[in-house]
């Protein structure tokens, strides 16, 4: 019996991952799994201590983590703006929805070089990849959940006679907030796959840098104990966000 | 006069090209206090009236005055009631009845009183806390009827609040809506489909033909008042339903042969 509501789901996602690394480990030690190029969890384990005394884990932690955020929150400043835009404007977001929807499958990231020679060799580069990908979704989903809120609430609004600013405030957005969230969701997850990847690309620092440098060194436990850093850092983004939204929600 | 509706019609552009007369010189007079109904068949144009008459749509041509000032956008004097569950699923009860009173500008302390007396008025006292999706279709529809007379407008109007619900609930919704209309002497429009409950709760009902939408008659409703939903029972409740229904019955088969027309 789990001692509360909240816990039940942590001890119950605790315990698929350590199922899933006794799976991994039996598979490995059995020879399923080539060691080479799976470290075994017993292994990564036991690399950790060396890995976070010897590498600046909680630098580049600060890093990944502060570029992605800053990549988020610029897509939302700009995305959700914009979205609306598109929904007001219904000529125009039936233009765009079906290009701003391609841009989503192009693969972006191949434009570093050109952001290197742009901003240099700087977190404004990590940014900047991470805001371009990252404000896709955002304003695909915002202009989706505007355009879902029920006709009948603004109906409800207009006959207070509200304005149109806070049909906005306390109808469209409030009505369109679980797609928007979504959006801001998938927004983290695509900013920092870019941010990742530009750290790896171009060794700019952070958590994707010290995977590719783990990997240089062909230390492949240390290297999967970054990349187990990288998956606490989406896991923190992703309880961050819905906490925004509960809090939201409460008010 | 409360309510004047002179002349109104609308015509709407339809989707194959051609055009819907929806409504043809409706003329219609509320007065201060008076609970008044108007019937018709699907399609008679009565929500489009319910939108004009609220602001929200406007006329083609004729106007619309409340209390002698015509009529200009969504106006303060008019609350409305819609059809659709219109509660916002993100507020609780409470935070759904102050909404007005959160737009006219009043303090949390003092908007929450008087959300709680109408509240209170619904007979949901007890749910303030709940959201929407925790309470019953007719919950909702009470607390969206809290919701416009927390507004304090001086005429309700009303299309069909409770068309999605069971006959049962829909009666006792109706002495519900009888004792508040007898506590705050509200005037009171109704639009809805339903001979029993246009009875059941009107001074007077106005019958529309099927489109385009005409006051085809108004016919007044004699029975004592106060009333409840025994009343029901009684053989002159059921003269007026009679009445009623010869009016309505030409007018619904006109409604029905143009749909399954429409539809071969």
């Amino acid at each position: 019996m789990f001692a509360s509501r909240g816990a039940g789901p942590v001890i119950a996602g605790l315990a698929a991952v350590a199922a899933f690394a006794i799976l991994l480990e039996t598979a490995i030690s059995v020879g399923l799994i080539g060691g080479f190029v799976v470290a075994p969890p017993t292994a990564i384990a036991a690399a950790l201590p060396k890995f976070f005394a010897e590498e600046a884990v909680g630098r580049a932690f600060l890093l990944t983590f502060g570029s992605t955020f800053a990549a988020a929150a610029l897509a939302a400043l700009i995305g959700i703006p914009v979205g609306y835009a598109l929904y007001r404007c219904q000529l125009l977001g039936r233009a765009y929805e079906n290009w701003i929807g391609a841009m989503f499958s192009a693969p972006l990231i191949l434009l570093y070089p050109m952001f290197l020679v742009v901003f240099g060799r700087t977190p404004a580069v990590c940014i900047a990849m991470g805001f371009l990908v990252g404000i896709i979704p955002v304003i695909l989903k915002t202009r989706e959940g505007l355009l879902a809120a029920r006709p009948v609430l603004i109906d409800v609004a207009r006959s207070f006679g509200a304005s149109e600013r806070e049909i906005l405030r306390k109808v469209l957005l409030p009505a369109a907030r679980p797609p928007i969230f979504t959006g801001l969701r998938l927004c983290l997850i695509y900013a920092m796959i870019n941010v990742v990847g530009i750290e790896f690309l171009a060794n700019l620092g952070g958590l994707g840098f010290l995977v590719g440098e783990m990997f240089d060194r062909y230390d492949i436990p240390a290297m999967y104990a970054a990349l187990i850093c990288l998956i606490l850092t989406s896991a923190l983004f992703y309880t961050l966000t819905g906490r925004a939204e509960r809090w939201l929600g409460a008010r | 006069m409360a309510l004047t509706v002179s002349g109104v019609s609308k015509t709407f552009a339809a989707s194959d090209g051609g055009s819907v007369h929806a409504l043809d010189d409706v003329s219609l007079e509320v007065r201060e206090g008076e609970f008044v109904s108007i019937i018709g068949p699907s399609g008679c144009g009565k929500s489009t009236l319910f939108q004009i008459i609220g602001g929200l749509l406007t006329a083609d041509r004729g106007d619309v005055q409340v209390n002698g000032r015509a009529l200009n956008g969504a106006p303060r004097d008019i609350g409305m009631v819609f059809q659709e569950e219109s509660t916002f699923p993100w507020r609780t009860v409470l935070d759904n009845v102050a909404f007005p009173l959160e737009l006219a500008g009043l303090g949390k302390g003092e908007r929450e009183d008087k959300a709680r007396h109408f509240i209170r008025l619904v007979g949901l006292d007890g749910f303030e806390r709940k959201f929407p999706d925790e309470l019953s279709g007719g919950m909702r529809q009470r607390t969206a009827i809290a919701r416009t007379l927390a507004f304090q407008p001086s005429i309700l109007l009303m299309d069909e609040p409770f068309a999605s619900l069971d006959e049962q609930t829909r009666i006792l919704l109706g002495d519900k809506i009888l004792q508040i209309w007898r506590e705050l002497k509200q005037t009171t429009l109704l639009i809805t489909h339903n001979i029993t409950e246009a009875v059941q709760l009107s001074d007077r009902v106005a019958v529309m033909t099927y489109r385009p939408g005409r006051i085809k008659r108004v016919i007044e409703i004699d029975l004592p008042r106060p009333r409840s939903s025994e009343i029901i029972a009684s053989a002159e409740f059921g003269r007026y339903v009679g009445l009623l229904w010869q009016d309505l019955r030409e007018e619904a088969t006109r409604g029905m042969a143009d749909s399954e027309r429409k539809a071969g």
